[in-house]
């Protein structure tokens, strides 16, 4: 397991709005400790049980916090991040969809200065099956195993995971790093975490079209990668120029090419499997 | 969202960037008026929301305002990849000494906004870049400082750029200043040109805006012109759909960016061609599975469809009521193969029994065999 066990303890941001509320629920059921949250003017309320601040500063004076989500609307969403970081929080975990584009370019660089880790945004967040979910993914398709997920999709990373867990493998960590352009963690920062903890055996890298995060994973896997990775691709049929859905999921002009992708990884000794199947029949191939 | 040349000139105007005197016209006359009213040799440039639009004849100089109206003329209601021509930018024509190129993109792996400089400018800067790439100086900014003046004429200076070396700079850091102002993804001046007489000028300019910042513009929000490239996409677009028109004959539908990407890219391997990418997102209805598959229905192309759903935060038993709605009310009249699996699967299976739609447990298998439904249909 990386990042989370079934010690973290959450502090949901935008936790009295619909989605914050839902999801937090849905945390509570699956075991995640959540133990505060925030929604700016409405200090004194509670929410499932969970007491509710005016602050995130005044929620870390009653509670101690690992990790803080957030389900803050797009205008306000980067703010909220900054305002996790800097009162401390080492883990934030940016669920928010549409948040503009330059107050990510600013908060991932504050974010980062200050030592914490971002995730997302526009990402469903991350789980260690059967300890810990921080995050909008269904946690039932997630049995406890030995493979670590990262993934630039949401629906199919719970493909993955099902099927995964279906053949007896299982996960350990499952991160969404999202779809956006500009986002706090890519795959090239978590391989190391994977790389180190000794329960993953293996690492399906779930990339896309467009960028080149999938290019720079590769070449990290090259030079340091001790286990298994196994990697798949979407979108290689997809038209040079359209946005599919993501708003990073576009090939502009050379880069982000499914071939470049492709490439990568076979010169990195990845194996790329064509089907959600055929990632369960590499990763038991992998570990023999 | 794409601004007009004309419109990116206002904008690079407004911060105090030099562009040549002009306007827009909608018909010939006012291009007589405007090229008059200027009273120097203009060129006369179609304003539609794709590139190469001289190579399509849509830019051309005229020397009187009577040959100005006649080129306005010609260009107005021409047709350049499919989009019409319904207004022309009517504007000085710059003494050209020497053409650069002057960029600000987003940039993923740095994480910044990125400026881009060469002096190899007019043409296509992918072209220089695959070519020549070491002829593009790029300079990644800290958000936290901006664009500041000694490194603008350090970037001139690394580019190779002649001309007035603080003039040059200062395009440089105006250019930074609009991009933050209007929150634009993609700001280029090419050519910015250096004039026989030394002036500085922005010759041609494009602005693509951040969508997600919109809202703290209304003003340029309203710029917006529905000009899609298909009908469909915009009638998408009121639905909030994430929708692109493709050239095949098999309508998609799915739920999640990725699994709409995975589901196109199986049908394409099995022999298939996809008409269309369309994502319907996460925990939808009935009521959006039944306007997807109305939308989907629209399309005289499509001649089969396939649903693949991997249900999480959407319910598999919401989808199968959307779709079980569209076949009832006979709006979908071609085969349906659908793929469902995850949260309430069973559920889903059960409504959907008896119903006329091949339900197969994996993806490959329903792409498959719609693939094989639609060729033999022909």
């Amino acid at each position: 397991m990386i990042l989370i066990d079934r010690n973290t303890r959450v502090l949901v941001q935008g936790i009295t709005g619909r989605e914050g509320s839902f999801h937090t629920r849905q945390m509570l059921d699956y075991g995640t400790k959540v133990v505060a949250g925030v929604t700016p003017g409405k200090g004194g309320q509670e929410v499932h049980g969970v007491p509710v601040y005016n602050s995130v500063k005044e929620a870390l004076k009653e509670h101690e916090i690992d990790a803080s989500i957030i389900f803050v609307p797009a205008f306000a969403a980067a703010d909220a991040a900054l305002e996790a970081a800097h009162a401390g929080i080492p883990l934030v975990v940016l669920i928010t969809e549409g948040i503009p584009t330059l107050d990510m370019v600013q908060a991932v660089k504050e974010i980062k200065d200050l030592g914490v880790r971002l995730i997302g945004g526009n990402c469903p967040g991350l789980i260690s099956a059967e300890e810990s979910k921080i995050g909008i993914m269904p946690g039932h398709v997630f049995k406890r195993g030995k493979v670590g997920i990262i993934s630039r999709s949401g629906t199919l990373t719970y493909e993955a995971a099902a099927a995964l867990s279906n053949a007896g493998l299982g996960t350990t960590t499952t991160v969404g790093i999202g779809g956006d352009p500009i986002i706090g963690t890519t795959f090239k920062d978590l391989l190391p975490l994977f790389n180190e903890d000794p329960e993953t055996e293996a690492v399906v890298v779930i990339g896309e079209i467009g960028g080149s995060d999938e290019e720079e994973a590769a070449a990290w896997i090259k030079e340091h990668m001790k286990k298994p990775v196994v990697a798949f691709i979407s979108g290689r049929s997809a038209p040079k120029g359209k946005r599919m859905g993501h708003a990073g999921a576009i090939i502009m002009g050379d880069v982000g090419t499914p071939e470049s992708k492709v490439k990568a990884f076979q010169e990195a000794g990845v194996p790329i499997a064509e089907t959600i199947d055929e990632i369960v029949e590499l990763v038991k191939e992998a570990l023999g | 969202m794409k601004l007009h040349e004309y419109q990116a000139k206002e904008i690079l105007a407004k911060y105090g960037i030099p562009v040549p005197p002009g306007k827009v016209a909608f018909t010939p006359e006012e291009a007589r008026e405007i090229a008059r009213q200027i009273g120097k040799r203009v060129v006369i440039k179609a304003q539609v929301h794709v590139g190469g639009r001289g190579k399509a004849g849509g830019v051309k100089l005229a020397d009187t305002p009577a040959e100005a109206e006649e080129v306005a003329k010609k260009i107005l209601g021409m047709n350049i990849k499919g989009l019409t021509v319904k207004k022309v930018l009517v504007a000085e024509a710059a003494e050209i000494a020497k053409e650069y190129y002057a960029g600000l993109i987003l940039d993923r792996s740095s994480q910044r906004v990125v400026m881009m400089v060469s002096r190899e400018g007019g043409v296509d800067i992918e072209e220089v870049a695959r070519k020549n790439p070491e002829a593009i100086v790029k300079y990644p900014i800290d958000p936290d400082k901006g664009l500041r003046p000694f490194e603008a004429r350090q970037i001139v200076l690394d580019a190779g750029l002649t001309g007035n070396l603080n003039k040059l700079a200062d395009v440089l850091v105006k250019l930074y200043q609009a991009y933050v102002g209007v929150d634009a993804f993609l700001a280029e001046i090419n050519p910015l040109v250096v004039t026989e007489s030394g002036e500085i000028i922005a010759v041609d300019a494009k602005i693509d805006l951040d969508d997600n910042a919109l809202f703290r513009h209304p003003d340029l929000a309203k710029l917006r012109e529905v000009e899609a490239e298909h009908p469909l996409e915009i009638e998408a677009q009121n639905y909030g759909f994430a929708y692109v028109k493709l050239s095949g004959n098999i309508g998609i539908l799915g739920n999640g960016a990725g699994l709409v990407m995975y589901t196109l890219d199986l049908v394409n391997r099995v022999g298939g061609k996809p008409a269309n990418f369309l994502d319907i997102g996460g925990g939808a209805k009935a009521e959006v599975v039944y306007n997807a598959l109305k939308l989907l229905s629209k399309d005289p192309d499509v001649k089969g469809i396939f649903i693949n759903i991997f249900g999480g935060i959407t319910r598999a038993d919401e989808v199968a009521k959307g779709v079980i709605q569209a076949l009832e009310e006979g709006i979908v009249k071609v085969p349906v193969v659908m793929r469902v699996a995850g949260t309430a699967e069973e559920e889903a299976k059960k409504l959907l029994e008896g119903k006329p739609v091949y339900i197969y447990p994996t993806s490959i298998e329903a792409a498959k065999a719609i693939v094989a439904m639609v060729e033999g249909k022909k």
